[in-house]
């Protein structure tokens, strides 16, 4: 290393250190001034004067004190004494301790001649406000979030020095946004703030685009110059675009979800329905004897083995399915097997057996609502930019789509779905070709029907687990199967969807009931219009 | 001449029924009102309104099976009308009340008082005058029977389509129906009558008067409902009913006859449910529920389908059951029981329980139970 390079090396040591130096004192320097600030604040509160308690309530939170929350805290609650003699302030813990406010310490007994510092209704909002600043620092990120958004509503002047302090500190970005639209905020409702400066504030609101931020624009204090109007007018606009697209958005989603419910609802009628031509108005109570197979699955977790609740639904999604399916077997072995070829007695037989089902239920569960808990996966709900997005409701879409993608698979590829297929499109031919055509009809009666059980499970999460769930469902299953077409699993689900859309996006505009009778009048006319559905079937097997 | 073609249709089952009808028109009058109460003897006014409520049922139950039995059209919708006409009447006796309502307002029920509704819907004008009213009770159900098996017949919606959509329909109506701004009374329905042509709807006189209308009206439904199906286009309803396709192809206008034949049902439907309201004393939208218009379907199925007397006679035989269960301790197993007739009907009983009688042989080839489905 040569001398030069070391006299380079030197100076560059000594350049950081005088930094360092000047860094430390400088501190320091800030640290006695907030001291001393904070010492001025804090005395003010011992004049027993409304005015002065307000300039030391607003002293004491920008002064950073490590102290000032639990001051500010103790105000609040009365529990703020002050001597008038020795002019110290005290606080008395909740716990009964005394605490020196201007050192910190805690004092062994109670001094005499204490009063309390006094708050009038003004105070107290200046209390909430300071309350609200110092929670601004707070090391908790979701307490400082919560302050944030405090401040974005309070719009509290007074809180302005404070929020650019955290600004400043901030580092993580969500907050750090939330923040600066506070501020935004603060300075658009201010007086005080500069045109330019209002007309970006405005833009900061204008890219935080939801429901609030619309509020605070529509409702700025009238007197703003020209340029900052054409701005609010202009950032009104792009919210109101945005929000209606969001809107449509979410309508879009609350369809999927009422589709992909009325899609398994639906889905194993397509199968006894559809592909066998049964009447099952027994159906809705497939699906509730499944929700009540997750309920009872359920109650034997909690009592015998609660750490097993997570995967309570996965337990519950085979028994339902066995459990709907052996009920099926048994109805379309006991009765219905008598009746094929005569629609219209099915239809009456399988009533008869739903009000059976009903009724059966009702006597073993009782009559009320039934508790079926979501595991912790499924509960809650998330913000996808300006969705909101539950996740029992994403849950059941996914099942859905799983079961619709298992059915048609389970149809092409599997032997079953062969002579299924088989039996469906020629009784007589399958059967000359050794297709055991009862046993056949039973595994499809039993298909469809724990598919039924399956939905029950999902349904059990967002409807109430009753002895009347089937009965909501079943008219709509039935129209979505007739509408998608009779026979046609691919039908059923554009019809389901296309209904579950349709009714979500009719609702804003009719209202929830009135929707739902446009709908069905609209079915009811489509029907005339196209007796067999959307997909019909074609040729010989129409008229069977 | 007309007379003696009545006569005529009436056959010898039918003569009972008739005969039965006639001595319950005198004799539950007399025994209501000229035996006194301590007498053994004596209807109590309750049980004459039991009685005539059945004879509603009754009546609706055999409108069903004029398009069910006769032209296999299986409404699943049939309240549907029945509530219609119950309504038409119910608004009748509504603006009947006059300021004895609660808000004593001159003009709008209590209900609307109550909504704070200023004048009244324009579809209420003119329910203050009998005559309309009774107008309405037929043309209402009437005329949506009419539009919608005009579009469903002419469509071809036939079988189980055609019953799911009419379950459909009386499901939208019920729907509507519960709605408070719908100007029906929502949910509560039409209730607290008074008077009914200046006669209180409580009195004994009223309620004898009412049955004995009530059990005159299912003998003229009785009469219309025969002379139809032992008419020339009876006949070709029962075509219809077991081969429509053949039917068609042979030139007859399949849609014109199975419209006619499906609004006259929905007119007798109406008016069984006119007279059904003052006997009980409201209408609420629970009448439109598909649950209760598929019960419907099984009175008639219990009593035999396509023989018109059986299926008065299941109407009277299931509601009677439903009363007598309801009441005791057995009221939890009513469903059961329900549920299971449903069953043992539609596998074992398939001509009901005139079925079980002996049949008369003229009788089996126009009016007995269907055949079986024709082959493909």
């Amino acid at each position: 290393m040569t001398r030069a390079e070391l006299g380079s090396t030197r100076r560059w040591v000594f350049a950081l250190l005088a930094l360092l130096t000047a860094a430390v004192f400088s501190f320091e320097a800030r640290a006695q001034g907030d001291a001393a600030a904070y010492a001025k604040a804090l005395a003010l509160f011992s004049n027993d004067s409304f005015n002065d308690t307000d300039t030391a309530i607003s002293g004491i939170a920008a002064s950073g004190h490590p102290l000032a929350a639990q001051i500010v805290g103790a105000l609040q609650d009365g529990r703020l004494l002050f001597s008038a003699e020795t002019k110290k302030v005290l606080i008395k813990e909740t716990s009964g301790a005394i605490i020196d406010a201007g050192t910190g310490e805690k004092l062994a007994s109670e001094p005499a001649g204490l009063s309390n510092v006094r708050l009038n209704n003004r105070l107290r909002r200046s209390v909430e406000a300071a309350l609200g600043t110092l929670t601004l620092m707070s090391p908790d990120p979701v307490r400082r979030l919560e302050a944030a958004n405090a401040v974005f509503k309070s719009r509290d002047a007074a809180a302005l020095p404070a929020i650019e302090q955290a600004i400043q500190k901030e580092s993580d970005a969500r907050i750090k946004r939330v923040f600066s639209e506070a501020r935004a905020a603060i300075i658009l409702y201010g007086s005080t703030a500069k045109e330019n400066e209002k007309i970006e504030a405005i833009s900061i609101i204008r890219d935080r685009g939801d429901q609030e931020a619309r509020g605070l624009l529509a409702a700025m204090p009238a007197d703003q110059t020209p340029g900052v109007q054409r701005a609010q007018a202009e950032a009104l606009k792009t919210i109101d675009n945005s929000l209606a697209a969001w809107a449509v958005a979410q309508n879009f989603w609350y369809g999927l979800s009422l589709g992909s419910v009325l899609l398994l609802a639906a889905i194993g009628l397509a199968i006894t329905f559809g592909v066998m031509g049964v009447i099952n108005m027994a159906h809705g109570e497939m699906v509730m004897l499944g929700a009540y197979t997750t309920f009872v699955v359920q109650e034997i977790i909690r009592t015998s083995a609660p750490w097993l609740f997570d995967y309570s639904l996965a337990i519950a999604i085979p028994l339902a399915f066995l459990v709907a399916a052996l009920v099926g077997i048994a109805i379309e072995r006991g009765v219905i097997r008598f009746l094929y070829g005569r629609p219209l007695e099915t239809l009456l037989a399988t009533w008869g057996i739903s009000l059976i089902l009903q009724q059966a239920v009702r006597t073993a569960f009782g009559p009320t609502n039934r508790e079926v808990g979501a595991p912790h996966f499924m509960s809650g709900a998330t913000q996808l930019a300006g969705l909101t997005i539950t996740w029992n409701r994403l849950w059941i879409i996914v099942f859905a789509i799983l079961i619709f993608g298992a059915l048609l698979a389970a149809l092409r590829y599997t032997t079953l779905g062969l002579q299924m297929r088989a039996v469906t499109q020629n009784r007589r031919m399958a059967s000359a070709m050794a297709i055991n055509t009862g046993r056949i009809d039973a595994l499809t009666f039993a298909l469809g029907s724990g598919i039924a059980g399956l939905a029950g499970v999902a349904l059990s999460q967002i409807d109430n687990v009753s002895p009347n769930l089937g009965q909501g469902y079943i008219i709509d299953s039935f129209l979505v199967v007739v509408f998608g077409g009779v026979g046609n699993l691919w039908g059923t689900l554009v019809g389901a969807l296309s209904l579950g859309i349709a009714n979500k996006f009719l609702e804003p505009y009719a209202g929830a009931v009135l929707g739902k009778i446009l709908l069905l009048v609209a079915v009811i006319l489509f029907i005339q219009k196209r007796p067999r559905g959307l997909f019909a079937l074609k040729g010989r097997a129409v008229e069977a | 001449m007309i007379t003696r073609r009545l006569i005529e249709a009436a056959d010898n089952r039918g003569s009972i029924f008739l005969a039965l009808l006639a001595a319950a028109i005198v004799i539950v009058p007399i025994l209501h009102l000229a035996v006194p109460p301590t007498s053994a003897f004596h209807l109590g006014t309750s049980a004459v309104a039991l009685w005539g409520k059945y004879l509603c049922y009754a009546l609706l139950a055999l409108s069903l099976d004029l398009v069910w039995g006769y032209c296999g059209i299986l409404s699943l919708g049939h309240g549907a009308f029945f509530a219609l006409g119950g309504y038409a009447m119910g608004m009748y006796l509504m603006r009947q009340i006059g300021t004895r309502g609660v808000y004593a307002h001159p003009i709008l029920p209590d209900f609307m008082v109550f909504l704070n509704w200023k004048e009244l819907p324009w579809f209420w004008y003119g329910f203050d005058m009998f005559w309309f009213a009774m107008l309405m009770v037929l043309l209402v159900p009437g005329l949506l029977a009419f539009v919608f098996g005009w579009f469903a017949f002419r469509s071809r919606v036939t079988g189980v389509y055609l019953s799911i959509i009419t379950q459909a329909l009386t499901y939208a109506l019920m729907l509507g129906f519960f709605r408070n701004n719908f100007g029906f009374g929502g949910n509560n329905g039409l209730t607290d009558f008074k008077d009914i042509l200046g006669f209180s709807v409580q009195s004994p006189y009223t309620r004898t008067v009412l049955f004995m209308l009530s059990a005159f009206a299912l003998a003229l439904g009785y009469i219309i409902a025969r002379w139809v199906v032992t008419s020339k286009a009876g006949k070709v309803l029962i075509a219809v009913r077991d081969a429509e396709s053949r039917t068609r192809f042979m030139g007859y206008r399949v849609e014109n006859y199975k419209t006619f034949v499906f609004t006259l049902s929905a007119c007798m439907a109406a008016v069984a449910g006119a007279l059904y309201v003052p006997q009980v004393g409201i209408i609420n939208p629970s009448e439109f529920t598909p649950a209760n218009s598929i019960e419907m379907v099984i009175w008639v199925a219990v009593g035999g389908r396509g023989t018109l007397v059986g299926a008065a006679l299941g109407a009277i035989i299931v509601n009677f059951a439903k009363s007598t269960f309801t009441t005791g301790f057995l009221a939890p197993y009513w469903l059961f029981a329900l549920g299971g007739l449903f069953v043992v009907v539609t596998i074992f009983l398939p001509k009901g329980i005139l079925g079980l009688l002996p049949q008369k042989s003229e009788d089996t080839s126009s009016s007995g139970a269907p055949a079986a489905q024709p082959a493909e």
